[in-house]
């Protein structure tokens, strides 16, 4: 307990760790997860300390593993799932890990680029198959007839058809060529316009559109393609017609001058097609083996390397002693490790089979430690909203084991609803029955980690819900009537009050407590339900939960002050108690704590007989402060005196806390100086107290004197500087007063919150779910089914997320800043302890894992 | 009537919450935890007694009362005791 009230008492450890067994004994100390190092040569560069190229290796052996866990995801196949945690590997075993990770890098990429070649090769078979196929059809008609001519050259046949005609063409001499292949649909229109105006109508272009989707060599997409046919007479126009190709990123391919020529590639190119798929087939399944095999250990290489790299980072914050030949790390440690961290030492040397053991020796310091917490499971949720705020100063109370209760508590009053605290309790116990699952827990979705981190909260502000529900009586905008109303109607009647006759019309009747029999007493649990029917229930309803909030809020803070005695008592400052504490809550309560007294006293004594006098507390309470206590009626005789009395208290409780403290150091450091003692160590704490002894010691040796002796430890002790300790307690002062007044309006939020979330509630109910239930029975049983979805989903989004936020949010800026304003100072510096558990590994980072 | 009521839902609260906050701290098990759970007991049941303490006597002297339609009023009449 008293390590969750304040932080563990830490010390400065120096380590000797011989060099042999330096890396085994930072990777005990990495499994433990015990202490935090310092960095021993912060000037120097990073790329010049001593492993640098160690951790180069460990850098490009990531690089490899994060490029084999790319390519084994891409294959889609699953990492192994059970918890594996290999420990760190020796030096002597990485040099096998990096051959092997070369390897695979090598293989991988190789088979990786055949693979791709081999696609690309087929993607262009496939296209050349179509274009060969259509390309026939523009030359179906000379085609059928070629075999039935025979060429002449005195009589030459004339052809109707305009399209290609060797032999007219070849007895003109000129060179008859063809250009064919693929083009992508969208350009086609621009390559006919160039190609017109290119080449003056001395070639003929004809087209015909590809019916399905080609996946396209260069990009592997489909993409739409037109197949053309370019037929040209001339050497230039030919190269013309190249380039103009070129330009447009047409695909060619030979077209084949016969028939005969024509078949025989298209059954070639079936032939290859169908190798092809074969030799692909087989390359995607070496692929997928090799990616198989190396799945299987690539997890572990992962953690080896991310393990290594972490201790070659801390092998880098070391110095190296050439004295004895060890390397010296200091670090931080609570000082009930200790034994442990020596255990872990020894570990390290046996394993290491070193003959000189490496070992610990503890080193006084002035320095701050870094404050350490030990949380489990339930209670870390509530240290992290605390530290959010700030990680405490080292030894200072910390709020967290208050925050647990009085955290869902607030939230619970301004969300105060029976059902909506059911279904938020029954969440978050879902989420702590299932916290165990592995899914549930490694998702990458922050909000849903949020949500799961914080279920011990969520669970404890729904079940702090479901009490506050049944105190305001309110359970989806609906009251219980458990114990029976202490309102009775009937009352009114017998009493003669109201007449049936009168009920008729459509007003509104007031009950008047002061009949008798019409109210029979405070109903036992909570609010009444018959104000759940009244018109005028705000008008009840708000001046109870102002006084309610007002009166939680003093006593939150008071609470807070006395507090606030803790840290004093801790520190060995006595005279705060005195000096800060006392004035504090004497003024806190001098006036505010009256404020709850009136409260109550009016909540006692004025009952509905005198409500004609009953006072308005605000108007007293404003009066107690401008003395004018004759202005209206006195609520208790004496009270005039009594008023004056505590605000004279109040007032003089001001200069206390402005000048007490300052005061009184100031006597106590330039008073005893005088006397020649050297006693100002009241300010210093253990841990200095024995660098004094250190330096005292020193000094004796050299046989200073005595004098010298008391200014030298002037020097040693806080400068104390006047001025500046009562401009800080000025500005305390100023802050506390102004903020008690500040503060204690602050808490009507929890008046504002609960009101919104009522009315929220009802509105709801009003609009969507009546409309339902006021129907008919037969249609209305229909109509209720989509009314209800429409109603739960609106709670759920409106009122349980949204409000819920919301009233998260404010209750806790009411305990960050009205509650911890009066005792914590939070500026204190987290303990990061070296853990492998703690270090996520790059492959993490980028989302791989 | 009315004040007996009063005095046994007061002395019922105030024992039930005074055994929380008071009685069972004492039974729980010495171990790192019971800093915490005792700390917990005592809350809960300071607030929630707290809390509940200020609804009953808020209602303890009412000065005026609700204010109810005339069809609440036939239904009460009729249906409340």
């Amino acid at each position: 307990m008293s390590s969750l009230l304040r932080g563990e008492e830490m010390c400065l450890a120096q380590l000797f760790l011989q060099s042999g067994s330096a890396y085994d004994c930072i990777n005990e100390l990495g499994e433990l997860g015990l202490v935090e190092f310092r960095d021993l040569n912060p000037s120097v560069n990073a790329f010049q300390r001593k492993h640098v190229n160690e951790i180069k290796k460990c850098e490009e052996m990531e690089r490899i593993l994060g490029y084999l866990l790319r390519e084994v995801k891409k294959a889609d196949i699953s990492l192994p799932e059970r918890d594996v945690n290999p420990g760190a590997p020796l030096p002597k075993h990485v040099m096998a890990i990096m051959e092997q990770l070369q390897r695979l890098e090598v293989e991988l990429g190789e088979v990786t680029r055949n693979k791709e070649k081999l696609q690309r090769n087929l993607l262009e078979l496939t296209e050349y198959t179509h274009m060969l196929r259509i390309t026939r059809n523009f030359v179906q008609r000379t085609a059928e007839r070629e075999p039935l001519q025979v060429q002449y050259e005195e009589f030459p046949f004339l052809e109707k058809d305009t399209m290609m005609d060797y032999s007219s063409m070849q007895r003109l001499g000129a060179k008859l060529g063809f250009i064919s292949g693929l083009i992508q649909r969208t350009k086609i229109e621009a390559f006919e316009r160039m190609l017109w105006r290119v080449c003056k109508g001395y070639t003929i272009l004809s087209y015909a559109e590809v019916e399905e989707y080609l996946d396209s060599p260069d990009t592997g997409e489909p993409t739409k393609s037109v197949v053309f046919l370019i037929s040209y007479w001339g050497d230039q126009i030919g190269q013309k017609v190249k380039k103009i190709c070129d330009c447009y990123h047409c695909h060619l391919y030979p077209y084949p001058s016969s028939n005969e020529e024509r078949n025989d590639v298209v059954e070639g190119l079936k032939t290859r097609i169908q190798d092809l798929h074969t030799v692909l087939y087989r390359t995607e399944d070496y692929l997928r083996q090799v990616l198989i095999k190396a799945s299987e250990s690539v997890y572990t290489w992962v953690i080896q390397v991310k393990k290594m790299k972490a201790i070659y980072y801390i092998l880098n914050l070391c110095s190296f002693d050439v004295t004895n030949k060890c390397l010296i790390a200091e670090v931080w440690c609570p000082v009930n490790d200790i034994p442990t961290l020596r255990r872990a030492l020894e570990e390290g040397s046996r394993k290491s089979g070193a003959t000189v053991p490496s070992f610990v020796n503890r080193i006084p310091t002035n320095d701050t430690p870094p404050t350490l917490i030990r949380t489990n499971k339930f209670t870390s949720g509530f240290q992290s909203i605390v530290d959010a705020y700030g990680v405490g100063s080292y030894r200072e109370v910390n709020p967290a084991p208050f925050t647990i209760i009085t955290f869902p508590f607030l939230f619970a009053v301004m969300f105060g609803d029976l059902g909506h605290g059911v279904i938020m309790a029954l969440f978050a116990f879902w989420m702590v029955l299932y916290e165990n699952n592995r899914k549930l827990k490694k998702t990458r979705n922050e909000i849903w980690n949020t949500f799961f981190e914080g279920r011990y909260i969520i669970l404890m502000m729904g079940l702090f819900s479901i009490y506050t529900g049944l105190i305001y009586n309110d359970c989806f905008s609906k009251s219980l009537n458990i114990f029976g109303s202490g309102w009775s109607v009937k009352a009114m009647f017998t009493a003669g009050v109201w007449k049936m006759e009168g009920i008729h019309g459509n007003n509104f009747l007031t009950l008047d407590p002061n009949v008798t029999g019409v109210f029979t007493g405070p109903y036992p649990l909570g609010i009444d339900p018959i104000w759940n029917l009244a018109s005028n229930r705000l008008t009840f309803l708000n001046s109870y939960k102002m006084k309610m909030s007002v009166i939680l809020g003093i006593v939150h803070m008071s609470f807070g002050v006395v507090l606030s005695t803790y840290n004093h008592m801790h520190f060995r400052k006595k005279y705060n108690v005195y000096l800060v504490f006392l004035p504090e809550l004497l003024f806190l309560l001098c006036l505010f704590g009256y404020l709850v007294f009136m409260i109550l006293y009016k909540w006692l004594v004025f009952s509905a007989k005198d409500s004609r006098q009953a006072p308005s507390i605000l108007i007293h309470f404003i009066n107690m402060f401008l003395m004018q206590g004759d202005a209206v009626q006195p609520l208790y005789p004496g009270q005039n005196g009594l008023q004056v009395f505590l605000v004279v208290i109040a007032v003089l409780s001001v200069p206390v806390l402005l000048l007490g403290k300052p005061l009184y150091l100031y006597w106590l450091h330039n008073g005893r100086h005088r006397l020649g003692m050297y006693r100002g160590y009241e300010r210093v704490r253990r841990n200095s107290e024995e660098e004094l002894y250190l330096l005292r010691a020193h000094d004796m040796e050299e046989g200073s004197s005595h004098s010298d002796l008391s200014s030298s430890g002037e020097c040693q002790t806080e400068e104390f500087d006047f001025a500046d300790e009562l401009l800080h307690q000025a500005i305390h002062t100023i802050e506390y007063c102004l903020g008690c007044v500040s503060n204690t309006a602050s808490y009507l939020r929890l008046w504002a919150l609960s009101l919104a979330h009522a009315q929220l509630s009802e509105v709801l109910w009003a609009m969507v779910m009546r409309v339902g239930l006021k129907m008919d029975t037969t249609l209305g049983v229909l109509f209720l089914v989509p009314v209800f979805g429409l109603f739960a989903v609106l709670t759920v989004s409106i009122l349980l997320v949204m409000e819920g936020l919301s009233a998260f949010l404010h209750a806790l800026r009411l305990h960050w800043v009205e509650f911890q304003n009066k005792f914590y100072s939070g500026m204190g510096v987290k303990f990061c302890p070296f853990a492998f558990s703690l270090l996520p590994s790059s492959a993490e980072h980028e989302g791989l894992l | 009537m009315a004040a007996m009521s009063f005095v046994i839902s007061i002395s019922v609260m105030t024992l039930f919450w005074g055994i929380v906050g008071g009685v069972v701290p004492w039974f729980i098990p010495k171990g790192p935890n019971r800093g915490v759970i005792v700390t917990m007991l005592v809350l809960t049941a300071v607030c929630c007694y707290l809390f509940w303490l200020i609804a009953i006597l808020a209602q303890l002297n009412p000065l005026f009362g609700p204010s109810l339609s005339t069809d609440v009023i036939w239904y009460l009449n009729y249906h409340w005791s």
